[in-house]
């Protein structure tokens, strides 16, 4: 899935040329509105020149042509920054292709698997999938487990587990199983398929223009009406002022007014924004979507994995009344050495660090360990002289108790001390004797606080969702920086939690990966789900995260926003270039009265290259634009205000000076070389 | 020039002093909350509904409301055109004037219905009492709650959330009425009669004058005409010389009560909407870019005024300044100051010729047209007109914030975009192919008075303020033709209904949506940043369709005026 970083390499600009011409059909270039008028304007234009070159006409013809010329390049040049922005997405999607043709599959059909082609699978078909096999479609494991080379899909070589049951169960058609066995019941019917969607979406076959890019399209449609009907009716004027104004000249101005470059670039930046979206590995299912997530308020941010790392770690060691703290340390370490879980291996790893105690040979202390059981809710070690036994507070209590001892008075204040502050205790105890207490603590992710202070410059809030008991909860919201948070959460409490928020006009964004997320990442204005998430989570947002990072959630919002304001800049820019362009044409256009030259403040060398000069200008910027509109405008986190002064000062004002530079150094050139 | 910048001074101060008490208490009489005038005024607003069988507490969606609108401005039309044309039968017509034609009687109808109220006749020759009184000063009142009312529906729709309604039509109207138009009326016309303005039913007065000569001079009931004339920024003169008539206009205090009577109830709907929706900050921020606008327009006219016709100085005839067509009781100041609060208000009313006007203070007088009637503008249009450009700007400039834009909470979408471009572009439109069409033909040459690019100017001018729904005129055209009429009524029409009914549908489709609250990461549409956005945007938008227009008529005949050629 991934690109050359810059994704300007030579096959896709060639290949965008061949299709910039392609696209001059005009059942293409009816879809846009104001390129489509360019593109009329450049057949009349055409027209008048081939007229004047078979009847001799006494205009300037030289002047003509190539004022046509430039016409034809405006138009082309926006082709080209569309195909350019496609070009990206088709390239991944031919690699896609290469996955998905001629798998064989292997159906389960009366308890024996029989060998078919993966096109012919439909909904609840079971297949077998052994090593080596390309899993045929998508899927729910209904039996087995095995290890999936995913990268096909989302580009990340380590391969996954997948199993039956649980939130690990789904599988992508078009991956590779590398180990093991798995049955797979089908659930998507040919053609369905996640792959064959993300095809779609990445060729931009299915695209359809956004509300947002709606609204902005009747905007420019708008003002292309108003120029068109400004310079349609300025002939019926010059000809009452006694001017003689040529048609080609008025389409010269019409097509300088009308906003080209947005207009031009305004596919291209909506394919860019889903194409930055893919690049960091996120599947957009609407462009809608993408949109919507540059107007969100509220971010749900589920805890682990989110604002913390996935799990607990120790921090520290409280020995009891009259214990040493090596005594802990040793007495932890070894309680923990069998301890695989992460949680385990930072008591081993903390106990190493502070207390440079080393691992040692397990065999010549004849330990038995003494694994985690539901039951006992304690773990540990049994050595040739003592019994080692760690656990949470309630369960040690109850173990010490049985052998006639108690919690001594000051690992409990030190337990509730823990807990409070966010922590977990843990209890270690040898025999009846209570050694003292763990501190595992939740790790706030490096930079993650800085992250949500960007947010509220943003205008966005946070919102931390925990299982975690209140009290935990509100330390490590405190912690991490987090607006507000949710403890004890339920499924049904985050659906309630989103449904409070939009009640109050707000928009929701929040990432999800079990199917007990699934309604809660419909409700939500954008739901992010996990990619190593259920089949039913994945269907219920309207974004798949490729690779399952909760926290990517924010790269998501910073690039809708980045969406949005790309076209408000070029916007802005285009109407600003206006004014240059109007000092350009109009003392041009009313030669007719030299007074009007006081207007001719680029002082351009004659009518005709003003003229030139500004529809050569007109096509220029949207190539120039083009690396712009694909990028997107520089983002910053910072407050409305402070984003809105740098844009209008940038694309504002810029597009107001920028122009009446260009124009002149073009007129300079003209001029130079005796072009006009 | 020092009195002259006092006068401007004091204009704006005693403006904002007035309009914002007056503000408050529109936003209570539309809330339906407690007034003082409540005990006079209740029984006559129950008895009316009783009378008409109304139920005013019946809330209405956009189309109910707009349907309302429209069906009562088609009868008042009729009822003008009806009584124009039985106006010989009629009463009170002392002078025996005969039947309005049709097609004066049309464009006069519409003209007054579209709250225009240009004048392709004069009232003492065309028009008798009774005409006067019940058709076009009933109409003033009418056409002025109407744009009171749509104004009114389009602050509902963003003050309120998930709902369809927007109010009812008959109730703002009476309300308008009764609460506002007519106990201002009332006070204004009492202060004009004690200025001098004439308030008769009396036949016309012939007098010998000092020459030898007799003149016949018209009489009338001016002064109840004249109050709500300004205040419902009408601007239909009862004499054909408006505000420039003595009996009309007589004192420079009576003329300082008029610009201020202008302007005091569109300036009021300013505050009224900030309070309204309940952040009076949002109000000043649109007020503000208005004045600033208006303080650029009037410096623009009279500076160019001031600063005159070079020719006439070289000439020796008078000083620099140019007094032509203006009168002496109102100097530079009052005239200027009229002419530009007449043309950004759509009034319509004048106390100067403005085909007189130097030709950039012509254009800038044009320019206030052009742009929509924002700046101020009439009477609820200068508010939604307004409004309109809030919503342009929040969409443009808002976009660069990285948010789908937001007014007040409420999303901008493709819906309201498309009514927003409707509604701006219509009459812009309007103006640019009405003017060419009748550069085109003889029956619109036919009326030129001047030729060249002031010819132009004066067809450019006339389709502005149709559409602009002004009624003031470069008076040089000769409108009274059967194409004039029917043309201008036509764009008159446009320039009205063309902009009310997609602000309705806007105010209905905001008033569905529901609002997010404003955050750091919301677009501020408050502040000095916004009112600057503003008004550059209704500049922008204005000059870039109109320049090259412009540059025909008044521009090219400035610069042909420095080589000293005049037209």
């Amino acid at each position: 899935m991934s690109t050359n970083s810059n994704g300007f390499n030579k096959k896709i600009l060639i290949q965008a040329c061949g299709e910039a011409l392609l696209k001059l059909n005009p059942k293409v270039q009816v879809r846009n509105p104001v390129m489509f008028t360019v593109w009329i304007g450049s057949c009349l234009t055409t027209g008048f020149v081939l007229r004047d070159l078979f009847q001799g006409s006494g205009g300037n013809t030289s002047f003509a042509l190539q004022i046509t010329v430039w016409l034809w390049f405006t138009v082309l040049f926006a082709n080209f920054a569309e195909a350019i922005a496609e070009g990206r997405g088709k390239a991944q999607a031919q690699a896609l292709r290469q996955t998905r043709r001629q798998t064989q599959a292997k159906k389960i059909v009366h308890d024996k698997p029989q060998v078919v082609e993966a096109a012919s699978l439909r909904k609840s078909d079971i297949v077998l999938v052994e090593p080596g096999d390309i899993i045929p479609s998508d899927g729910e494991v209904i039996e087995g487990m095995a290890t999936v080379d995913e990268s096909a899909v989302t580009g990340e070589s380590a391969p996954v587990i997948r199993e039956s049951g649980g939130d690990k169960s789904s599988v992508t058609g078009g991956t590779r199983v590398l180990s093991d066995w798995i049955k797979v019941e089908v659930t998507a019917n040919p053609g369905e398929t996640f792959l064959d969607r993300m095809i779609s979406l990445v060729e931009g076959a299915k695209r359809q223009k956004t509300p947002n890019e709606i609204a902005l399209t009747i905007l420019l449609v708008g003002l292309t009406i108003v120029f068109l009907a400004a310079v349609t009716t300025l002939y019926p004027y010059a000809i009452y002022s006694e001017i003689n104004i040529s048609i080609t000249v008025l389409i010269a101005l019409l097509v300088c007014l009308i906003p080209t470059t947005i207009g031009g670039l305004l596919s291209a930046i909506g394919i860019a924004g889903m194409d930055r979206l893919l690049k960091r590995n996120v599947l957009a299912m609407s462009g809608r979507a993408v949109e919507a997530a540059g107007d969100v308020d509220v971010l749900l941010l589920d805890k682990t994995g989110t604002i913390t790392l996935g799990n607990r770690m120790a921090a520290e060691f409280i020995p009891a009344a009259g214990i040493s703290m090596a005594e802990v340390a040793d007495a932890a370490q070894m309680a923990s050495l069998a301890d695989e879980t992460p949680e385990g291996r930072s008591i081993v790893v903390l106990a190493k660090q502070k207390y440079n105690l080393r691992e040692r040979d397990l065999t010549n202390l004849e330990a038995e360990f003494i694994p985690f059981s539901a039951h006992t809710r304690m773990s540990g070690v049994n050595l040739k002289d003592k019994v080692i036994r760690k656990g949470s507070v309630d369960a040690i209590q109850k173990y010490v108790r049985e052998k006639g001892s108690e919690l001594p008075e000051n690992v409990k204040s030190a337990c509730e001390g823990i807990a409070k502050s966010g922590g977990t205790p843990l209890v270690v105890t040898e025999g009846s004797k209570v050694l003292g207490a763990i501190h595992l603590k939740d790790v706030i992710k490096g930079g993650i606080k800085e992250r949500f202070k960007e947010l509220r410059q943003m205008g966005i809030k946070t919102v931390m969702i925990t299982g975690d008991n209140p009290l935990t909860a509100a330390a490590i919201a405190a912690e991490a920086g987090v607006d507000d948070f949710m403890a004890e959460a339920t499924p049904e409490g985050k659906l309630a939690l989103i449904r409070e928020y939009q009640e109050k006009g707000m928009l929701v964004a929040m990432t999800g990966d079990g199917t007990n997320d699934a309604p809660a990442l419909a409700q939500s204005d954008v739901g992010v789900a996990m990619n190593s998430g259920t089949q039913a989570a994945k269907e219920a947002g309207n974004m798949v995260d490729l690779d399952s990072n909760p926290t990517k959630l924010i790269e998501i919002v910073e690039i809708g926003k980045q969406l949005l304001m790309t076209r408000g800049a070029l916007t802005t820019f285009s109407i600003a270039n206006d004014v240059a362009k109007y000092f350009a044409i109009i003392p041009a256009l009313f030669a007719a009265y030299p007074a009007f030259g006081i207007f001719n403040i680029m002082r351009l060398s004659t009518p005709e290259s003003a003229i030139l000069s500004a529809v050569i200008f007109n096509a220029l910027i949207i190539i120039g634009l083009v690396p712009l509109a694909l990028r997107g405008v520089l983002y910053q986190p910072l407050g409305a205000d402070m984003i809105l002064r740098r844009n209008l000062i940038l694309y504002g004002l810029g597009g107001l000076v920028a122009p009446f530079l260009g124009i002149k150094l073009i007129d300079v050139l003209l001029a130079a070389f005796h072009l006009v | 020039m020092v009195t002259d910048v006092l006068l401007f001074i004091v204009f704006f101060a005693l403006l904002l002093f007035m309009a914002w008490p007056l503000g408050s208490y529109m936003a209570k009489v539309y809330h339906g909350e407690r007034t003082m005038f409540d005990t006079i005024f209740l029984p006559i607003e129950k008895t009316l509904y009783r009378l008409a069988g109304i139920d005013a507490t019946q809330e209405m969606n956009w189309r109910q409301y707009a349907s309302g609108l429209l069906i009562f401005n088609i009868l008042g039309l009729a009822a003008v055109v009806a009584i124009q044309g039985l106006q010989a039968m009629l009463p009170w017509n002392p002078e025996g004037l005969a039947a309005v034609p049709f097609h004066l009687a049309f464009n006069t109808a519409v003209s007054f219905i579209t709250n225009t109220n240009w004048q392709a006749y004069s009232g003492e020759t065309t028009m008798s009492y009774f005409t006067q009184m019940t058709a076009l000063t009933v109409q003033n009142f009418l056409s002025a709650a109407t744009g009171m009312a749509a104004a009114v529906a389009l602050v509902r729709g963003l003050a309120r959330k998930n709902t369809k309604h927007i109010g009812n039509f008959w109730s703002d109207m009476v309300r308008s009425i009764i609460w506002i138009l007519l106990p201002l009326s009332i006070v204004v016309s009492i202060v004009f009669m004690q200025q001098g303005v004439i308030q008769n039913l009396s036949p016309y007065v012939t007098v010998d004058t000092l020459e030898g000569g007799w003149q016949t001079i018209a009489m009338g009931p001016a002064a109840s005409q004249e109050a709500i004339k300004l205040l419902g920024t009408n601007g239909g003169g009862f004499f054909n010389a408006n505000s420039a008539h003595p009996f009309e206009n007589p004192t420079p205090f009576s003329n300082l009560v008029q610009v201020l009577s202008i302007f005091l109830i569109p300036a009021a709907m300013v505050f009224m909407y900030g309070k309204m929706v309940q952040d009076r900050r949002q109000g000043y921020a649109i007020l503000a870019a208005m004045l600033l606008l208006f303080t650029v327009c009037l410096g623009g006219i009279y500076a160019s005024e001031r600063y005159g016709n070079p020719i006439a100085e070289h000439s020796g005839v008078n000083e620099p300044a140019n007094m032509e067509g203006k009168d002496i009781r109102f100097g530079i100041n009052g005239s200027a100051l009229f002419a530009a609060v007449t043309t950004a208000a759509s009034c319509g009313a004048v106390n100067t010729m403005h085909d007189s006007l130097t030709p950039l203070g012509g254009m800038v007088t044009m320019l206030q047209m052009m742009l929509g009637e924002v700046i101020i503008g009439g009477v609820g249009a200068g508010f939604y007109g307004m409004m309109m450009y809030v919503m342009l700007t929040v969409f443009i400039v808002g976009l660069m914030v990285g948010r789908t834009p937001e007014y007040l909470g409420k999303k901008i979408e493709a819906n309201e975009m498309k009514m927003v471009v409707i509604a701006i572009l219509i009459p812009a439109i309007a103006i640019l192919v009405g003017s060419a069409f009748s550069v085109m033909v003889d029956a619109g040459l036919a009326g030129l008075n001047n030729a060249g690019p002031h010819g132009f100017s004066e067809i450019l001018y006339a389709f502005a303020s149709a559409a602009g729904n002004n009624g003031s005129a470069f008076a040089g055209l000769s409108a009274n033709t059967v194409y004039y009429n029917l043309m201008i009524a036509a764009t008159m029409l446009i320039g009205r209904f063309g902009v009310i009914i997609p602000v309705l549908a806007i105010a209905g489709s905001l008033a569905e949506k529901r609002v997010s609250p404003p955050g750091t990461g919301t677009f501020p549409t408050t502040g000095s940043l916004f009112v600057l956005l503003l008004a550059g945007i209704v500049v922008m938008v204005g000059a870039l369709t109109f320049l090259p227009a412009l540059s025909l008529g008044p521009v090219i005949e400035h610069l042909l005026m420095l080589q000293g050629l005049t037209f």
